[in-house]
């Protein structure tokens, strides 16, 4: 199947090229078809080719040393992955994944620069769709660095809570964050949340859960 | 009051800088609290001590109906 025209129009990056641009561009495009499941890029690897998906639906994601998964963006038809190396000259920082069958568009690296030294008026698109996706990012690490948090911390207040005559451990923002896996920073500010909620008060030394029915649900939301 | 351990503290005064109520002082090359009415419990001095002397540990209480 033929790279088509009015695709690429569709595409951010090329948005504001003519026709003529356009048909420029196509020649250097190549389509690349990929089965559900199959790997389109793997981290780490030297990029060679920006990837527009024309079709169907790519993951993108990081895995750790235990093997999980952590999923960075979802990509649809119309947007592109694997810019970042493209321009940067360094490896994938991320795997790629089909999610079911797909169609790609991909520009090789050194016909990326090509285009962009013949058509500069692109580069405040590229500019556009790489800022999107520094929020996009910047976003997922709030939550990963933040929502969960909040209710490991609940759920190590609901378990250190003093007894009857109210004489529990005490722990500092630096043990609740060893017990959290995260950092004493994070612990701070998941408190305040946790205050924001409704569910604790915080009375200088004191944590006070006024809300224990809130403080279980954020428990069970966030795990 | 916050929980000094004078065995680690080294003197170095950070916590002294940052406590917003004047509640701290560096005696005899130690940390002493010198004020604990004022102090609200900001955590901030537990935050810049790099050798954990001076510590804020939190009471967890459950709020009687």
């Amino acid at each position: 199947m033929a790279v088509q025209l009015e695709f690429l129009k569709s595409i951010l990056y090329f948005s504001a090229l003519g026709l003529a641009e356009l048909e420029s561009i196509k020649k250097l495009v190549f389509e690349k078809t990929v089965d559900r499941a199959e790997m389109v890029l793997l981290e780490g690897e030297s990029a060679e080719n920006l990837y527009f998906v024309a079709s169907g639906v790519v993951k993108v994601f990081k895995t750790s040393a235990e093997g999980k998964e952590q999923i960075l963006s979802i990509v649809r038809p119309g947007e592109s992955f694997n810019d970042v190396p493209i321009f940067d000259g360094g490896p994938n920082p991320a795997s790629a994944r089909a999610m079911g069958p797909v169609l790609l568009y991909g520009i090789k690296k050194n016909d990326m620069e090509a285009i962009l030294r013949d058509h500069p008026q692109i580069a405040l698109n590229i500019i556009k769709v790489l800022a999107r996706r520094v929020r996009h990012l910047v976003s997922l690490v709030e939550d990963l660095s933040f929502k969960h948090v909040i209710g490991r911390v609940a759920k190590i207040l609901f378990e250190h809570v003093g007894g009857e005559m109210g004489l529990g451990p005490r722990l500092t923002q630096q043990e609740m964050a060893a017990m959290a896996g995260t950092a004493r920073e994070v612990v701070g500010r998941s408190l305040k949340a946790l205050e924001e909620e409704g569910a604790i008060k915080l009375d200088r030394h004191r944590i006070i859960i006024t809300d224990k029915e809130a403080l279980q649900k954020i428990m069970e939301v966030s795990s | 009051m916050p929980v000094i351990d004078p065995k680690k503290c080294d003197g170095c005064g950070l916590c002294v800088g940052v406590c917003h109520f004047n509640a701290l002082a560096i005696v005899n090359n130690i940390i002493t609290i010198i004020e604990t009415v004022e102090c609200d419990w900001c955590t901030d001095c537990e935050a810049v001590c790099l050798t954990g002397a001076i510590s804020c540990p939190f009471e967890i209480i459950l709020q009687k109906p």
